[in-house]
């Protein structure tokens, strides 16, 4: 048997192949597969009523919901802050520019703390708050505010490199030919952004829905007021329900993927003919 | 319309970029501003379009004061070196842009746009391609498109910024053919940058030759040729033997070679004068070529590298003195004198371009 030898000015294809395969393998394939092995244990009844009990699905809708919102408000605000860190050039700037990694590197549970210690009632902004019958830690807003903090990083870096590189001249053009600026930044600015916006959107999302650290702080953890899905998990993991607790996990997978999917084609689409 | 710039100044950080520019261009007129990087002439454009707004003087639009209006109220196209065309948009788009975003009572319907574009991408040759992104034209292509956008407003001046400067060779040269014939046919008052003197020579009625934020000369290509105003502009304009030598009563000396060169007296190195340091200009193709010395002052030099490639040949030969020397003859003149590496000749100006030091 012979066999034709391509010769490829990029050897090692077998090798690189085969190693990413064995490592995505290991570290992702197999957890997710034990996770649905483990679910195999229920029957579909079973199944069905774990994941459709009154406080699991409340705490899907509390965590995607909490997520979407904490997603789309990092979208506006972390487009704003790249358009500042982008355009302007004022001192300070390095320093703002570095804050804006810290939700990455600080520990979720640091976070939690310290927003918790704010907007509780006799913190600082939760007892202003208070005065005009806002609740913000241990309501479902502290979870967004919670998510909103560690998923900024992820919109500003994935807008800010390609705003970055926005043809200032672009922006020339479209004044020369007599439009007023809100219509530049409309017609020609935000179309060029939308796709980096989307995919930092998704990424947010993706970090609000994992996100579990710091909501145990502030959320104050009520079944059916302020219990996240994680928590959820958790709470079926320490009554020894394991069974019970992969079931939600099997659900927030799917969830979560089919989410993530949706916004990639968004992506696709905004990104139609732009290279 | 007319453009009028009064003592136009603008400053980079210490960096002059304008000092104090006075030009008019009238109306309908193609000019070419040319000059090195750094010598201010795009920041002219962008002075002219308001994109950048000057430190001191005015900028007038048929005799009225421009200088405060903004770029959007300038009523001036600009095409950008770089297209800056708007990728997410069709071309078609892309040159009803201008249309589309005019306030609604000035804004024509659909249908009178969609008819506008439609002439705009004939004129440009693009009409099949309306449904493109720019992304899937060729550089050429993508700089027509970038101008009928800018024709599309209907400009009263167009401002053109190194309009074939990304482009290959002979892309530049259609479209440089092109882009004469088009001024031809619309008569709008341009103004392009460029800093290939081929360029500004060929398609401009006037050029301007500029330098480290100054006008260095003003005139018709055949003027800043043949007449050219100082040194830079001779350097500038294309190839140029320099030598450095003297003028003395009447004469251009340099080497062993002379060359009548009337002065008026009065004038330094006039007849009966002081000898007076000068340099000496001659062009490549100013020198008659022989292989025996005929009785003409000529200068004795080697022939060191011959290239025949095309319809005129360039010559580097070494003068007996050491100096290199750069000539140019037609194909045939060059047949007939069988010209070969190593070999003497003796060459002798028929114009030279004298320049006081």
């Amino acid at each position: 048997m012979s066999r034709a030898k391509k010769n490829n000015v990029l050897p090692g294809f077998g090798l690189t192949c085969g190693y990413t395969l064995t490592y995505l393998g290991l570290v992702v394939l197999i957890p997710l597969a034990t996770l649905f092995l483990r679910t195999a244990s229920l029957t579909w009844e079973q199944f069905w009523t774990t994941v459709t009990g009154d406080r699991a699905l409340f705490a899907y809708k509390l965590t995607i919901g909490a997520s979407m919102i904490a997603a789309l408000v990092n979208a506006v605000f972390g487009l704003l802050t790249a358009w500042v860190l982008v355009r302007y050039r004022f001192p300070g700037r390095g320093i703002l520019d570095a804050l804006v990694d810290l939700p990455f590197a600080l520990p979720t549970a640091v976070a939690g703390i310290s927003l918790c210690a704010l907007y509780a009632p006799g913190g600082w902004v939760g007892a202003l708050l208070q005065r005009f019958g806002v609740q913000a830690a241990y309501a479902p807003l502290g979870i967004v505010i919670a998510m909103v903090f560690v998923s900024l990083p992820f919109v500003v870096r994935t807008v800010q490199p390609v705003l970055a590189d926005l043809d200032q001249e672009v922006e020339e053009a479209a004044a020369s030919l007599g439009a007023r600026r809100w219509q530049t930044l409309r017609r020609v600015v935000f179309p060029a952004v939308l796709p980096s916006l989307l995919t930092g959107l998704a990424l947010a999302f993706g970090r609000s829905l994992g996100e579990f650290g710091s909501i145990v702080f502030i959320s104050g953890n009520m079944p059916g007021r302020t219990e996240i899905a994680s928590l959820l998990i958790l709470t079926r993991l320490e009554e020894f329900d394991y069974a019970g607790a992969t079931a939600i996990a099997v659900v927030m997978l799917g969830l979560s993927f089919a989410m993530i999917f949706v916004i990639n084609v968004l992506q696709a689409w905004s990104r139609r003919g732009a290279d | 319309m007319s453009i009028e710039i009064q003592r136009v100044t603008k400053v980079f950080g210490g960096f002059k970029a304008l000092d104090g520019i006075n030009l008019t261009v009238p109306s309908g007129e193609l000019v070419a501003l040319l000059g090195p990087s750094g010598s201010g002439k795009t920041t002219l454009l962008r002075v002219i379009a308001g994109l950048e707004s000057a430190d001191e003087g005015a900028v007038l639009f048929d005799g009225e004061d421009a200088t405060q209006r903004h770029v959007r109220e300038r009523g001036v196209g600009f095409v950008f070196q770089h297209y800056a065309l708007f990728k997410h948009m069709t071309v078609f788009e892309n040159v009803a842009f201008g249309l589309r975003v005019r306030p609604r009572r000035l804004r024509p319907r659909k249908a009178e746009i969609a008819d506008r574009v439609t002439r705009l991408l004939k004129l440009v040759q693009l009409e099949h391609l309306g449904n493109r992104r720019p992304a899937q034209l060729s550089g050429g292509q993508r700089q027509r498109v970038a101008l009928a956008r800018a024709l599309a407003v209907e400009p009263k001046v167009l401002l053109l910024d190194e309009p074939f400067g990304a482009l290959d060779a002979r892309v530049r040269q259609e479209l440089r053919t092109w882009l004469r014939r088009l001024h031809d046919e619309i008569h709008v008052t341009s103004v392009f940058v460029t800093h290939d003197q081929e360029e500004a020579l060929e398609v401009a009625d006037r050029v301007v030759v500029m330098n480290a934020g100054r006008i260095e000369q003003l005139g018709t290509p055949e003027d800043v040729f043949h007449r050219p105003a100082n040194e830079f502009v001779m350097h500038f304009l294309g190839n140029v033997n320099v030598f450095h030598g003297r003028v003395e009563g009447g004469k251009a000396m340099f080497g062993d070679l002379y060359v009548e060169h009337p002065v008026a007296a009065g004038r330094p190195g006039a007849a009966g004068d002081e000898p007076k340091d000068a340099k000496v200009f001659i062009r490549p193709h100013e020198w008659d070529i022989s292989a025996h010395r005929n009785g003409r002052p000529a200068m004795e030099a080697v022939v060191t590298h011959v290239n025949a490639a095309g319809p005129v040949v360039k010559l580097w030969l070494l003068s007996e003195s050491g100096e290199p020397v750069h000539a140019e003859l037609p194909l045939d003149h060059y047949r007939a004198l069988e010209l070969r590496s190593g070999q003497r000749v003796f060459l002798s100006p028929r114009q030279v371009k004298v320049f006081f030091d």
